[in-house]
């Protein structure tokens, strides 16, 4: 007993750090209130029907945004907390262990769990849509995607309180990482967590690229396919190529830490460098994943508030097209300074700089498109042009980081820091919030509070700048990323930077303010066209729109199908038309699939192999229940379609 | 309670100090102010791209704020405002937006090109005079800086002559890290096993900060070193200095400095070379057969330079 109290408070359990216990007593009062809330409104069975055992794309892709958005603000205390330790010299807020441990999780948190989810999220409300259909090819599995991602989510997050936060950064370096410099659970969390949750990801890959493929409606070619479709198509194709390497990598590692082998390990001829090339090979197609969804969403605002069509599709889609295939052919630019020689360096720094051109297309595109427009400034609006100027900042210093014989002063400082910043945050998270408010209507059925969202805007988007430029500076100013200590000369900057932080959170809890003040008063929505503007078939349907998406769909023969149907008078409920719907039931087993691999993934950070196996046989047991699973689906009578849409759509669609 | 106070006291102290340089001056960019030829090169090469790059920000924003200030949807402007919402469009322009940074990037791959293979080799300017050879090894959070024709090794600090190419021989006992001298240029990783060169110099005699760059664990921030340049006379009694009265690096005085940890500055009159080069595969093991277990232990450095140097 003695022993297993030992373990327990001095291994299992974190202990000795005030912010930790702060943290677990929060965690444990939130997740009180969740379950008296749920328990209190009779909630459970709803949840468990409506949500975790959905197949619907809009429903998921919801309960993916949630969780993005949870995250984003777990990556940003972890932020806040980095930027005060940093503020001034001498802080003694963290120790250097702590901060370690906290911009690891930031990193992999922000990238993994919030900007991926985010998009993916996203994805997977808009793009069946956009393409008129019903739900993505193999909705079961998309349920699959997403609890695999909930629970390598959940594994990754439960290490600060249990065993430990990996400590190795996000891109968890070998030797560093292996077993002999670094024992312990923390990084196996790293691994198991990111290997769970890649699972999943892998599985939305090939999802939409079928669905993209075969479900599009009647006339909807591929060249008339929305932008915002078009990207997630081309993200979706760099997932399937790309992290299968991610999961081989981890597979190595846990290999080495786990079981003993010797791939990455500096006895045994062991090759580390071989980690930094697998990782990277994976982790720049991975920032491009993360940016070319979001690309599809500037896009679509752009156009469709400056209500005009694209400017420049075809280029457009091109552009996409290189990008994606460049991206696997400069991962080298992350490890200029690993002495590969001149002509390595000289290769990579080219072709990086080349990936430069396509995007600069894209921004003169986006320019073109504004050309001869009426631009009016709602806030997914704003979102989208802000990001204009300050992409272009991180864009060309990206180029000046591609510049190999610069690099080698750049590499591993704040520069470096800033650079992906003004990407990842004006690239990436500008247009996660572009897109969430500008689909909002469509799926909670009000708007949220224009007037909030401006002052969230600003706030967030100055605080953004005085956040982060700063730091290239501080990277002319020899400051290493990473170190949790700063020199007194440069405190000035780094002292600005976290007042922009400041301002970006407060930005943030505008936001979060507004999405409790626009549920209780803002207007309902009345119509499919909340802003009045809409181009594509999204926006075509009813609000709230119906499960089945729609009832039915004219002949397309245009791109921007909403617009030809506004013009014509069409709409997707034509009641001629109406016919029997067959649409798949929702299903529990995914959640329990991924629960036992959760439970084989746990088992393994700990290397109890009691656990594990276990959990591991219940994960087939559950995929061979699935393999009797006989159920078909149903049927939407037509009665039922004609009152839904009627209800949804008022008296004149009688 | 007491021990709360002063731990208090100690985190406002601070940063109350550093207020007061706040307000007295502004970071000197040290990467834009180079010591020696490899770091001016750089800086050069910085500045020019810098001045590129301001010319396409220029650009994009004017024609930005063009489109922005033009294209505003004003309703009593409605039926002269120019609007075409099929415009979509215009194949002269998108091919000369596609030539253009085509250029650019050519314009940009010359002289970094360039630059690249210049630094694989000492720099010209020196060329008259061999390289001075200084192997830099880390492991877990400390320097060491062997001389091998000199037959001296210095722990977290080193002299070098100035206005002689310093030959850099980077290999890790454990973690990749990186050898940084801003002022002198760039940097590069040291790793288990194998070698790396590295060329600098300085021009100017003076103290440079130098660090790891490369995060390699929970003694990262502490793991710094000093570069003191001389002239060649002063450098060189420094040298006789060491070779002289500084005692030998014992095997055992090694090992026991290769365990997780800060060091403070030391010099020897022999180097470890003698023993191990962990830049070769033979001596990748090293570490680990001398310290199996103890390599996962953590520090926990608090606060900054000043108190963890004591
Ligand atoms: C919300 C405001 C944010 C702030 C104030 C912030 C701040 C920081 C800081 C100060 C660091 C450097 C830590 C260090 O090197 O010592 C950092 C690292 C990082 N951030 Fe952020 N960040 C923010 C948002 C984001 C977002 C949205 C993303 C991704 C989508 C992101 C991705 C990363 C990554 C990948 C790292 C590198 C972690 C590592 O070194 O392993 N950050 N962040
Ligand atoms: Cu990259
Ligand atoms: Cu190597």
């Amino acid at each position: 007993m003695e022993a297993f109290l030992d373990f327990f408070f001095g291994e299992f359990l974190v202990t000795g750090q005030p912010l930790i216990y702060g943290a677990m007593v929060s965690i444990a009062l939130g997740s009180i209130t969740v379950i008296a809330v749920l328990t209190y409104f009779k909630a459970w069975g709803w949840l468990w029907r409506e949500y975790i055992t959905s197949v619907d794309h809009k429903k998921i892709g919801i309960m993916y945004i949630i969780a993005a958005i949870v995250m984003f603000v777990r990556g940003g205390i972890d932020a806040m907390m980095m930027r005060i330790q940093t503020s001034l010299p001498g802080m003694t807020f963290l120790d250097s262990q702590h901060y370690n441990e906290i911009f690891t999780t930031h990193g992999t948190i922000m990238i993994i769990f919030m900007a991926m989810p985010f998009l993916i999220g996203l994805m997977n409300f808009a793009v069946p849509l956009q393409i008129g259909a019903r739900d993505v090819a193999f909705p079961f599995f998309n349920n699959l995607s997403f609890w695999s991602f909930a629970f390598g989510l959940a594994l990754f997050n439960i290490s600060f309180i249990i065993g430990g936060s990996p400590d190795a950064g996000w891109t968890n370096y070998a030797p560093m990482a292996g077993a002999e410099l670094n024992p312990g659970p923390a990084i196996n969390y790293y691994l198991l967590g990111l290997q769970l949750s890649g699972i999943g990801t892998l599985g939305t890959g090939i999802n939409f690229i079928v669905t993209i493929l075969k479900m599009r409606a009647p006339g909807i070619t591929m060249m008339r396919l929305p932008i915002f479709t078009w990207s997630t198509l081309i993200t979706a194709l760099i997932i399937v190529f790309a992290f299968p390497i991610l999961t081989v990598a981890l597979a190595l590692m846990t290999l080495d830490r786990i079981f003993g082998a010797k791939l990455f390990t500096l006895a045994g001829e062991g090759m580390p460098m071989m980690w930094a090339n697998l990782f990277w090979l994976w982790g720049h197609p991975e920032v491009y994943i993360v940016i070319l969804p979001a690309f599809g969403i500037f896009s679509e605002v752009i156009s469709t508030f400056a209500r005009k069509q694209l400017f420049g599709y075809k280029a457009m889609v091109y552009a996409m097209v290189i990008i994606a295939l460049l991206s696997f052919l400069v991962w080298v630019h992350h490890f200029f300074t690993m002495g590969a020689g001149g002509g390595v360096n000289s290769f990579f720094s080219i072709t990086t700089m080349l990936i430069a051109v396509p995007t600069g297309v894209k921004i003169f595109n986006w320019l073109g498109t504004m050309y001869r427009g009426r631009i009016t400034f709602e806030t997914p609006m704003l979102w989208a042009l802000a990001f204009i100027p300050n992409f272009v900042i991180g864009g060309v210093t990206g180029v000046m980081l591609a510049m190999a014989a610069a690099d080698y002063q750049y590499h591993n400082t704040y520069f470096l820091v800033a650079h992906f910043h003004y990407v990842l945050i004006a690239g990436t998270v500008f247009g996660c919030f572009s897109g969430l408010i500008f689909w909002y209507p469509k799926m909670f059925g009000h708007k949220l509070n224009e007037k909030l969202g401006k002052i969230f805007f600003w706030l967030f988007m100055i605080g953004f700048n005085v956040c982060f430029l700063p730091m290239y500076f501080l990277g002319f100013a020899g400051m290493p990323r990473r170190t949790y200590t700063i020199e007194p000369e440069w405190m000035p900057l780094s002292l600005t930077a976290t007042a922009g932080a400041f301002m970006m959170a407060a930005g943030f809890a505008v936001f979060v303010y507004s999405i409790y003040y626009s549920f209780r008063y803002a207007e309902r929505e009345t119509q499919g066209d909340s802003w009045g503007v809409g181009r594509t078939l999204d926006w075509a349907t009813a609000t709230p729109i119906p499960f089945y998406n729609f009832a039915t769909l004219p002949e397309f023969d245009s791109k921007d199908a909403y617009v030809g149907m506004k013009d014509k008078g069409e709409t997707t409920y034509d009641k001629s038309k109406v016919e029997e719907i067959h649409m798949p039931s929702n299903s529990g087993l995914p959640f329990f699939m991924m629960l036992a691999l959760f439970i084989a993934s746990f088992g393994l950070v700990w290397e109890w192999f009691w656990m594990a196996i276990p959990g591991l046989i219940m994960f087939f047991i559950v995929m061979g229940i699935r393999s009797f699973d006989y159920n078909e689906g149903f049927h939407v009578s037509t009665k039922e379609i004609h009152e839904i849409e009627q209800a949804a759509r008022g008296e004149d669609s009688k | 309670m007491g021990k709360f106070i002063s731990r208090a006291k100690r985190t406002l102290m601070l940063p109350a100090f550093a207020l007061v340089i706040f307000l007295s001056g502004c970071a000197d960019l040290v990467v834009l102010d180079p010591q020696g030829p490899v770091a001016e090169s750089q800086a050069e090469l910085i500045t020019f791209s810098i001045i590129m790059m301001l010319g396409i920000v220029a650009v994009v924003f004017v024609l930005f704020t063009y489109m922005l200030v033009k294209f505003r949807y004003r309703p009593e402007k409605e039926g002269n405002d120019n609007y075409d919402p099929t415009h979509h469009g215009n194949n002269k322009l998108e091919v000369i937006w596609t030539v253009i940074p085509l250029i650019i990037v050519t314009v940009l791959s010359i002289p970094t090109v360039t630059t690249i293979f210049e630094l694989e080799n000492p720099p010209e300017v020196s060329a008259d005079t061999e390289p001075l050879v200084v192997h830099a090894t880390t492991a877990n959070y400390k320097w060491f800086f062997s001389y091998p024709e000199e037959n001296i090794e210095t722990v977290n600090y080193l002299h070098i002559p100035t206005d002689r190419a310093i030959e850099f021989k980077l290999s890790s006992a454990d973690s990749m890290t990186a050898l940084w001298i801003p002022a002198l240029g760039g940097q590069k990783y040291n790793m288990a096993g194998m070698e790396n060169t590295l060329y600098l110099q300085a021009d100017n005699e003076g103290e440079y900060a130098g660090r790891n760059a490369n995060y390699n664990g929970s003694g990262f921030a502490g793991h710094t070193f000093e570069v003191i340049a001389q002239n060649e006379d002063d450098y060189n009694a420094w040298v006789t200095e060491v070779q002289e009265s500084a005692p030998e690096l014992t095997e055992e005085a090694y090992v026991e400095m290769l365990t997780p940890g800060l060091a403070a500055n030391s010099e020897y009159s022999s180097t470890h070379l003698d023993y191990v080069d962990h830049g070769t595969n033979e001596g990748r093991e090293y570490i680990v057969d001398q310290h199996g277990g103890e390599l996962g232990e953590k520090l926990h450095l608090q606060g900054g330079r000043e108190i963890w140097d004591e």
